[in-house]
């Protein structure tokens, strides 16, 4: 659009427009209100409701001012005779076949139907004729549908067109016989689906787990941060006596602009699962006793002083400064050292040569604006749908976006390159790249025996390219680079090849604030603000390989959180103590924790998180906790108080956020990171070898008891998948049971046939209960079928 | 995306989508999709299953629900099986005027069946609501599969309902 200014007029008030731009973002500019369904400023102009007609001068009938450009002196009356005339008379149509349901109708009090017809609707109908009808589907078990209310805006439709990239409802049949639907009744699966709730301006397509639970007038709205992924979506919670009833987006365009996804959305339905614990609990004798508070405390305080250090402690990386600030703090007062919140991650080799902390390396307004960005093992859709969103967006504006992973991902954008490899040779494939990238410039000498023996081919050459062009190019380290058994090989081939390139090298933080998790010192290697620790402790690996005597664990199921889930189940059933501070406890848990504290869940908590971009965002509780569970930071305070160690008087969270904040002021995230010189030659692993995706609805205890998440087709992840090559090998088709052996356990679940999986890997899911009896993300397999 | 495989479509279907497309740039294969149902209809004794809609999506790398949509809007498309010959009688204004309320009822009398419905033996399907056929020099006049019969009287009407086998 030109940037050329013009003056206009509307109702009588002179503004300034830019040329080419259509009235209704002028008037929406200045304030002024014209009345609308149809128009959203994220979607495209339809101009199907006729709700936004107004009078221009010299325009002998009205005009939509959502799909009327301004022009150069052009007077506008959004109020005047002839526009009040042709509102009421749009209005009047809108409200034929609309039903007159209101009082029953989720929508009501806050319906833009509702509230404009107040003002526009005549109170006697001329139409005696009787209304359409039309029969609801059942799109899934997040939004619910009562398509008699549609008045066809089509702001769903054009969301899945524009905005999620794939259309999942659409307009069937014309004239009266015309409905919003998916023609044959399927669930509408998109990550970020949910938001049709919030532009459906009538009652049509309303929240299912909200369905008939409360009215707009009587909750309370409180602001809030999502605690799921490195976005930091900004919330809005609605409370109703004392219960979080429903969380809907807050706009924040450099964050989560105007939407949120479907696992900030609904994860609160997890919050008062039957699992919640709601007293603190000891084991005495094997047996579980519910304790007061000072009994509990005292326990879990004996407990972890008399560690004498020889102790673990793992924290979710979704909790927040606050309280991982406190953690380390008593941690590391009591001489523990092992403390860590990369619960997934399983090469630490080059800890010393990390940054700051890991995050984007840009901002997220900014992932928008690249020329070309390099995704390296991340199914971005599902790992964090929001940055997807971005990605998304860049490319349709025409960056190059590529992606390099173990197998092909379904990614809803033009995508300049893919290259799947087998998860074994993901280092090699990056090698091939970089020495794509190098040209007849000599390899960096750390690299030049590993580059020798890569074969380039065109693909590699392609993606080389691509980031060798342009000005502003990202390379990306997803979840599963991270997850990868040799992680440190693979960051340290990408930033060489973001050296060479001049690419920015980024990560993709898990849980919601690892940014936060390294600032607060919440690592081994590093204290407050990024220091280096002078004593440094074991990894997150580290502490169940090496047995640890007592564990405290905070706001995780190390069966579904950890990358290697039987070593962790091992260290923690022979441990003397497992002191945890959850919110959630489950039977398998109880058979190794000692110590139960209730803490509360992002609802219930006041914190601060800091996002994929290094943001910090601060939330206060929209809740109370339930029962006698308290916030993760208080239950810390006094741990330290009953630990005896110095320095936890603290009377807010607050408070803590300014120690925290005085420790890491003037702490700046390196631009550049350079990476460290580890790169070991691959040895190519023998047998089939289990890689672990993390699902969309298992990422952490919360969605894991969000039960309309659980129902979803998304967390729907029992299966092997393998290659074509493989099933043949072993006899199976699609869907046929196959049994994987890893040594320590096995289990049976039925096929799922990839071509883009390579022979040798099969992926098997990680967080689901069927594979919670499995050891690492990375393993060999026996693969046999069932006796 | 669409599951079902592009091999529900026949070689011969496969070369009109293949030749329609040509007519279209490239990433417009949306407008290919008239083309497309009308042959897989064609062949498919005179409608569209949601398998074969799946296919023409599949095969034009689209969402199945664009081609639902295409296909629920047109009345030349039908999307439950119907009998072997379309009967479209013209009621609009100049065929009205000529009387196309009693050619029609004289044709459900005699097929025994009402507007949108079926014959039980599946020979005759009697389309609901045509609009004006462009004919109206001919009216009263009704489409019998693809051929405009004009100027209609009751005992014509018979002759070519005898004739549809």
């Amino acid at each position: 659009m030109s940037e050329q200014v013009i003056n206009i007029e509307i109702d009588g008030q002179p503004i300034k427009a830019r040329k080419g731009e259509m009235i209704m973002q002028a008037a929406d500019r200045e304030g002024i209100y014209i009345p609308r369904f149809c128009y959203h400023d994220k979607l495209s102009v339809a101009a199907n409701c006729r709700m936004c007609l107004i009078e221009a001068e010299k325009s002998p009938k009205p005009l939509p001012a959502c799909a009327t450009p301004v022009t150069e002196g052009m007077k506008i009356y959004t109020r005047s005779v002839k526009a009040l005339a042709a509102q009421r008379a749009s209005m009047e149509f809108l409200l034929i076949n609309h039903p007159l349901d209101c009082p029953i109708c989720d929508q009501g009090g806050e319906c833009e139907l509702q509230d404009l017809a107040m003002g526009y609707g005549r109170d006697i109908a001329r139409f005696a004729e009787k209304k359409r009808v039309i029969k609801d589907e059942n799109i899934g078990p997040l939004i619910s549908t009562f398509m008699t209310r549609c008045i066809y805006c089509t702001r769903c439709v054009r969301f899945g067109q524009e905005i999620a990239g794939i259309q999942e409802l659409g307009d069937t049949g014309r004239g009266e016989r015309s409905r919003i639907g998916t023609y044959i009744g399927r669930s509408v699966d998109h990550e970020l689906s949910g938001n049709v709730i919030d532009l459906c301006p009538v009652g049509a397509l309303n929240s299912k787990p909200f369905k008939m639970h409360g009215r707009g007038w009587e909750m309370t709205q409180t602001e809030s941060i999502s605690p799921h992924d490195c976005i930091g979506s900004n919330l809005y919670g609605h409370v109703l006596r004392g219960e979080l009833m429903r969380v809907v987006p807050k706009a924040n365009q450099d964050v989560n602009e105007n939407w949120i996804s479907d696992r900030d959305r609904f994860s609160y339905t997890g919050i008062a699962s039957n699992e919640r614990l709601l007293n603190p609990m000891i084991k005495k004798d094997g047996a579980w006793l519910t304790a007061d508070w000072e009994t509990a405390l005292t326990a879990a305080a004996g407990a972890l002083r008399e560690a004498h250090g020889d102790a673990g402690v793992l924290a979710s990386p979704s909790s927040t400064v606050e309280e991982l600030y406190l953690l380390q703090k008593l941690a590391r007062s009591l001489g523990i050292h092992s403390i860590d919140t990369r619960l997934r991650q399983a090469d630490f080799r080059d800890d010393e040569f990390e940054p700051v902390y890991p995050w984007l390396g840009v901002s997220l307004a900014e992932i928008e604006a690249q020329d070309s960005v390099l995704v390296i093992g991340s199914n971005a859709r599902k790992e964090v749908p929001l940055l997807a969103h971005r990605l998304r967006k860049a490319a349709l504006r025409g960056a190059a976006v590529m992606f390099l992973n173990p197998r092909h991902y379904e990614f809803l954008h033009p995508v300049a390159a893919e290259i799947t490899a087998a998860s074994g040779d993901l280092p090699d494939t990056l090698a091939a790249i970089l020495k794509a990238a190098l040209g007849r410039k000599s390899a960096p000498t750390h690299l030049k025996d590993v580059l020798k023996s890569q074969e380039v081919d065109d693909q590699h050459r392609k993606v080389a390219e691509h980031l060798l062009k342009g000005e502003r190019k990202s390379i990306l380290l997803g979840h599963l680079a991270q997850q990868h058994p040799r992680y440190a090989d693979l960051r340290s081939l990408a930033a060489a090849l973001a050296d060479i390139t001049g690419a920015r090298l980024g990560y993709v933080p898990q849980g919601a604030n690892t940014p936060g998790a390294w600032l607060a010192g919440a690592v081994p290697h590093r204290l407050p603000g990024g220091r280096k620790a002078p004593l440094k402790g074991l990894d997150a690996n580290g502490m169940f390989a090496e047995a640890r005597r007592k564990y405290l664990l905070m706001g995780i199921e190390p069966e579904f959180d950890c990358w290697n889930s039987s070593a962790a189940m091992h260290a923690l059933h022979d441990a003397e103590a497992v002191v945890m501070i959850t919110p959630f406890v489950s039977e398998r848990m109880k058979q190794y924790a000692t110590v139960l504290l209730p803490g509360a869940t992002f609802a219930e908590t006041s914190g601060s998180y800091v996002n994929a971009e290094g943001r910090w965002q601060s939330f206060s509780g929209m809740t109370q906790p339930l029962g006698e569970s308290r916030p993760g930071w208080k239950i810390l305070r006094v741990l330290g108080n009953f630990c005896g160690a110095a320095g936890f008087d603290y009377s807010s969270s607050e408070e803590v956020l300014k120690e925290v904040k005085a420790a890491t002021e003037g702490v700046n995230p390196d631009t550049v990171f350079k990476g460290s010189r580890i790169v070991t030659a691959g040895e190519k692993p023998k047998g089939y070898q289990r890689i672990a995706e993390v699902p969309l609805y298992s990422t952490d205890m919360l969605v894991r008891r969000a039960a309309p998440l659980q129902q979803t087709r998304d967390a729907d992840n029992r299966w092997l998948r393998l290659s074509p090559a493989d099933a043949k090998k072993l006899g199976v088709a699609e869907g046929e049971q196959l049994s994987a052996d890893d040594g320590l356990a096995s289990v049976e679940l039925p096929v799922l046939v990839d071509a883009s999986v390579a022979p040798g890997d099969v992926f098997l899911a990680a967080g689901i209960p069927e594979t919670a009896a499995f050891g690492a993300f990375h393993m060999q397999l026996q693969l046999a079928k069932p006796e | 995306m669409a599951t079902t495989p592009v091999s529900t479509l026949s070689k011969h279907v496969r070369q009109v989508i293949d030749e329609a497309l040509k007519k279209y740039p490239e990433g417009r294969q949306r407008s290919a999709v008239f083309d497309a149902l009308r042959e897989v209809q064609h062949e498919n004794h005179g409608y569209l299953t949601v398998e074969l809609m799946d296919a023409v999506a599949a095969y034009l790398k689209l969402e199945p629900i664009k081609i639902y949509e295409v296909a629920s809007f047109y009345s030349m498309f039908e999307t439950k099986p119907v009998g072997r010959h379309s009967i479209s009688v013209c009621t609009n204004i100049s065929c009205m005027l000529r009387g196309a309320d009693e050619i029609l009822a004289h044709i459900e009398k005699k097929l025994g069946i009402k507007l949108g419905e079926s014959t039980p033996d599946g020979r005759i399907y009697l389309k609901r609501e045509e609009e004006c056929l462009a004919a109206c020099a001919g009216a009263p006049m009704m489409m019998v599969d693809h051929k405009y019969y004009e100027n209609l009287t009751p005992d014509g009407i018979d002759r070519i309902l005898e004739d549809l086998k």
